[in-house]
C-alpha cells in the first residue's frame, strides 16, 4: 500500500468509505465504554475526589490537539513536495478538528484547575504554549479562508505550516523559561512505567483510544467533504461553460 | 541588492508616513501605558521592559503590509522576481530596508522611552543591545508574514494574526534581557537564545519567504 495510490480521489472517497464504515461504530464503542467507564465506575481519589474524572477528557483531547498539528505538518510536507492533492485537503481538513481538541482541553483544564488550583487560568509554561498553539490554529484557517485559488491556498499554508511549527516548539520552550508551572509533569510516557492507578488507567487507555479513532474518522470525513465540494465547483464550472 | 536597498530606503524616506509613523506609533503606546495603569514609578519600572517590549512590537507591526503592498500594486514585484538576482535576496534586502526604517529608529528612541518608564538605570543598555539584536528578527518575521498575504485585498488584520505568534519567542527572551538586567542578574542566557533567533530567522526564513512570494506572483 502505497500513499500515492490515494492521490486519485475516487480511490481515496472509495477505501475512505470502507474504512469509515468500519471506524464510526468503533469509535462509538471506544469513546462510550471509555468515557461510561471513567465517569462513573471508577472510585473517586483520595486528594482530588472526583474532579480528577476530567483526566478522560483533557488529556485525549490535549494530546490530539498537539498531534493534530504534527499531522497536519506531514501532510503538509507530501502536498509541498509531491502535489498530493488529497494531503492538502486531509491537512485543511484536520486544522479546525485540531483547533477543538486544542480549545476543549485548555476548557477542561480550566474546569479542573478552578477547584484544585483555585484559579481558571495561570500563565504556566504548558497552558500558555497551548494558548499559542490555538493561536496558530486561527492564523492557519484564516489563511485557508482567506485565499480564494485553492492551490495557492494550499501552497501558502503549507508553508505557514512548517514555519509555523519551527516558532510553535520555540515558544514551548521560550516559555519554560519564562515562567515556573502550576501543571504537573507528564502522567503518561512512553519511557516510563505507568504512574496512574489501574482504576483510571485502563478507562484513560481506551478513551485516548477512542477519542484518536474520533479524530481519524473527523478528519476523513471532513476530506471527503472537502473533495465532494471540489468536484460540485468542477460540475458546476462545466455547466456553467456549457 | 545594494540598490534595492538604497531604492527602498529611499521610498519609505520620501513617500513620508511610513517613517516616522513607527515611531510615533512607539511614543503613543510609551505614552498610554502610565495613563491607564497610574504613574506610581515603582509599578512603572517593574512592568517596563515588557511594555517596551511589547510597543515595539506592535510598532514593527504597523508597516510590514508596506513592505511589498506598494511593488505589488505597480507591478515592479514581477520585475524584481524576474530579475537576474534571486528572490531571497529580494526579500532579505526588503527585510533590512524594513529594519532600518523601523526598527533602527525604536532602537535609538528606546532609552528615551525607556525614561518616561522609569527604567532603572541598570536597564538601559540592556534595552538598547536587546532591541537591537531582537529588531532584525521581527522584520525578517514580519518580512514572511507580509510575503503569504501580499496577493489579499485586506491582509492587515490576517497578517497581525499569522505574525504576532511567531514574535512570541523574541518576546520572551527579549523582555527577559531587559528585565533580569535592570535587577542585574546574569542575562547572558536569554540575550544568546534571542541572538540565535535572530540569527536563524535570518538565514532560513527568506527561503521561506521567497517560496510564498513565489506561489503569490505565479
Amino acid at each position: 500500500m502505497s500513499i500515492w495510490k490515494y492521490a486519485n480521489p475516487v480511490l481515496f472517497m472509495k477505501t475512505s468509505g470502507g474504512i469509515l464504515r468500519v471506524l464510526v461504530p468503533v469509535t462509538a464503542v471506544l469513546m462510550v465504554t471509555g468515557l461510561m467507564w471513567g465517569f462513573f465506575f471508577t472510585p473517586p481519589e483520595m486528594k482530588q475526589g472526583s474532579t480528577v474524572k476530567i483526566i478522560f477528557l483533557h488529556v485525549p483531547t490535549a494530546m490530539l490537539g498537539i498531534n493534530a498539528w504534527l499531522m497536519m505538518l506531514v501532510a503538509s510536507l507530501i502536498w509541498l513536495i509531491r502535489r498530493h492533492h488529497v494531503s492538502a485537503l486531509a491537512a485543511k481538513a484536520a486544522a479546525p478538528v485540531g483547533a477543538t481538541m486544542t480549545l476543549a482541553a485548555l476548557i477542561t483544564g480550566a474546569i479542573w484547575g478552578e477547584p484544585m488550583w483555585g484559579t481558571w487560568w495561570a500563565w504556566d509554561p504548558r497552558l500558555t504554549s497551548f494558548l499559542i498553539l490555538f493561536l496558530f490554529y486561527l492564523g492557519y484557517m484564516a489563511l485557508w479562508e482567506a485565499i480564494d485559488d485553492p492551490d495557492t491556498a494550499a501552497d501558502l499554508t503549507s508553508v505557514l505550516c512548517l514555519v509555523g511549527s519551527v516558532f510553535a516548539i520555540l515558544s514551548r520552550y521560550a516559555v519554560n523559561f519564562w515562567n515556573q508551572g502550576l501543571h504537573q509533569g507528564p502522567s503518561l510516557t512512553i519511557a516510563q512505567k505507568q504512574h496512574v492507578a489501574d482504576a483510571y488507567w485502563y478507562p484513560l487507555m481506551i478513551s485516548i483510544g477512542g477519542f484518536l479513532c474520533f479524530f481519524v474518522v473527523m478528519v476523513l470525513l471532513r476530506t471527503r467533504t472537502e473533495i465532494r465540494a471540489r468536484r460540485l465547483k468542477a460540475l458546476l464550472a462545466r455547466e456553467r461553460m456549457a | 541588492m545594494i540598490a534595492l536597498l538604497a531604492r527602498d530606503l529611499k521610498l519609505a524616506l520620501r513617500a513620508g508616513g511610513g517613517f516616522g509613523l513607527g515611531l510615533a506609533f512607539f511614543l503613543i503606546v510609551i505614552v498610554l501605558v502610565p495613563l491607564g495603569v497610574g504613574p506610581e514609578g515603582a509599578l512603572l519600572s517593574r512592568i517596563a521592559p515588557g511594555i517596551l517590549w511589547v510597543a515595539a512590537l506592535l510598532a514593527c507591526l504597523l508597516s510590514l503590509d508596506r513592505i511589498f503592498a506598494l511593488d505589488y500594486e505597480d507591478g515592479s514585484l514581477d520585475l524584481l522576481a524576474t530579475a537576474p538576482i534571486p528572490l531571497e535576496g529580494v526579500v532579505t534586502m526588503k527585510a533590512l530596508a524594513h529594519w532600518l526604517t523601523t526598527g533602527l529608529p525604536l532602537v535609538l528612541a528606546s532609552p528615551v522611552l525607556g525614561l518616561l518608564m522609569n527604567l532603572p538605570a541598570a536597564g538601559y543598555g540592556w534595552l538598547v543591545l536587546s532591541l537591537a539584536l531582537g529588531t532584525p528578527a521581527l522584520s525578517v518575521i514580519g518580512t514572511f508574514g507580509a510575503a503569504l498575504t501580499v496577493g489579499l485585498k485586506r491582509g492587515g488584520l490576517l497578517l497581525s494574526l499569522l505574525v504576532l505568534p511567531l514574535y512570541v519567542p523574541t518576546l520572551i527572551f527579549g523582555a527577559e534581557v531587559v528585565k533580569r538586567g535592570a535587577v542585574g542578574q546574569a542575562v547572558e542566557t536569554p540575550l544568546l537564545l534571542m541572538a540565535g533567533i535572530t540569527a536563524g530567522a535570518a538565514a532560513l526564513l527568506p527561503f521561506a519567504s521567497a517560496g510564498a512570494l513565489r506561489i503569490n506572483l505565479r
